[in-house]
């Protein structure tokens, strides 16, 4: 079945929007959003994978030897260091959401105060 | 904005979000046919053309060295942006930072003698990773990060003064900044020496040579330089909130 391994990322996606919408804490969300965001590396992945082929490191295999495409490799590798940025920040903004209102739980911040 | 109201919101979101996913997927290619053009050139010139035999590291360096810069920076301005939400604010001070108070529960004088014997190992490895990233796997970002869990692992065995020690504050500041600006300049001197934005002015030499691919390498190393210092920043300012801050 052709499409199998996009069906793993799509699947991964649907728990991380699970996993976020139904988080009781801030930390948590923040990790489903790293999960939702998983999704994509399978997505990419699958999406350069050609039947028989190689990892793209001629390092130690003939030159003619096929690989898989090495572009879409290296977005993933894009993808992960912004998953990493995105956290950093959220997990920042968790930090003071709790020192402010003393609580992570979305459900209990209910409207902004000055 | 009540809970029904949001539950609506979201069934409603979620069955457009499926929608667009069943017709995304109907026009993916086959699964291991990817016919991308870019991907077989590469494949087909990149280790003659760069001289580097790990593609993936020719393409962000090289091919797409431009996109990479615009990464860095985003991981630069993420991280100055970290530290902007965590300054000290208003009714907040500096604790002193009293050395052996800072053991965690748990910690040992056996676990802090292993984490730190493991730092110079960890070290040599990130260092490895680092500047081996045109021949096999690897490059700045991966390396960068092991350089970063260097330091962190003097931190995580309870030895929080040999952290700061091993990574002081304005040392880490000013590699990430020098690692930045380094990775820029590479490019810059694409613009000089070769009359294009990253353009690979230097001799490409033999590939899978340690000293082959021209700027690659130094690109990795000023990347590499940067990621550390990024990391060890973020985990500095965290780090802080627990330990050194506190509310007056």
């Amino acid at each position: 079945m052709t499409v199998f391994p996009f069906l793993v990322a799509i699947w991964i996606l649907c728990w991380g929007l699970y996993g976020i919408v139904s988080s009781r804490n801030l930390v948590h969300l923040v990790i489903c959003l790293g999960v939702t965001q998983a999704a994509t590396y399978v997505l990419l992945l699958g999406v350069g994978y050609r039947n028989g082929g190689a990892a793209p490191i001629y390092a130690d295999i003939a030159e003619s030897t096929m690989v898989v495409d090495p572009v879409v490799q290296a977005l993933a590798l894009v993808d992960v260091v912004v998953e990493a940025t995105v956290s950093a920040l959220l997990l920042a903004v968790a930090v003071q959401t709790h020192k402010r209102f003393g609580t992570i739980d979305p459900d209990e911040l209910h409207s902004l105060r000055g | 904005m009540n809970r029904r109201l949001r539950i609506g919101l979201f069934l409603g979101g979620a069955a457009l979000l499926a929608g667009m996913l069943v017709a995304a997927v109907g026009d993916l290619p086959g699964f291991g046919h990817y016919p991308g053009p870019y991907g077989i050139l590469i494949e087909e010139t990149g280790v003659a053309g760069t001289s580097a035999t790990d593609l993936v590291t020719a393409v962000n360096f090289d091919y797409r060295a431009f996109d990479t810069m615009g990464e860095e920076f985003i991981l630069f301005a993420a991280v100055l942006g970290v530290a902007i939400v965590l300054r000290r604010r208003r009714g907040e001070r500096a604790e002193d930072e009293r050395g052996d108070d800072h053991h965690f529960p748990g910690s040992s004088s056996a676990l802090g003698a292993l984490g730190l014997a493991l730092v110079g190992p960890v070290f040599v490895l990130g260092a490895y990773v680092v500047t081996h990233g045109q021949i096999t796997p690897g490059g700045g970002f991966q390396g960068g990060v092991v350089l970063a869990a260097a330091a962190l692992i003097a931190f995580l065995a309870g030895e929080y003064v040999a952290f700061k020690v091993i990574a002081p504050h304005a040392m880490v500041e000013a590699g990430e900044a020098a690692g930045a600006a380094g990775f820029a300049l590479v490019g810059l001197g694409g613009l000089i020496f070769a009359g294009t934005f990253f353009a690979n002015f230097i001799a490409l030499g033999t590939p899978g040579s340690f000293l082959s691919s021209g700027t690659i390498p130094i690109s990795n190393l000023a990347v590499g330089i940067e990621v550390a210092g990024a990391f060890l920043l973020l985990w500095t300012e965290f780090s802080d909130q627990a330990l050194v801050v506190r509310s007056k």
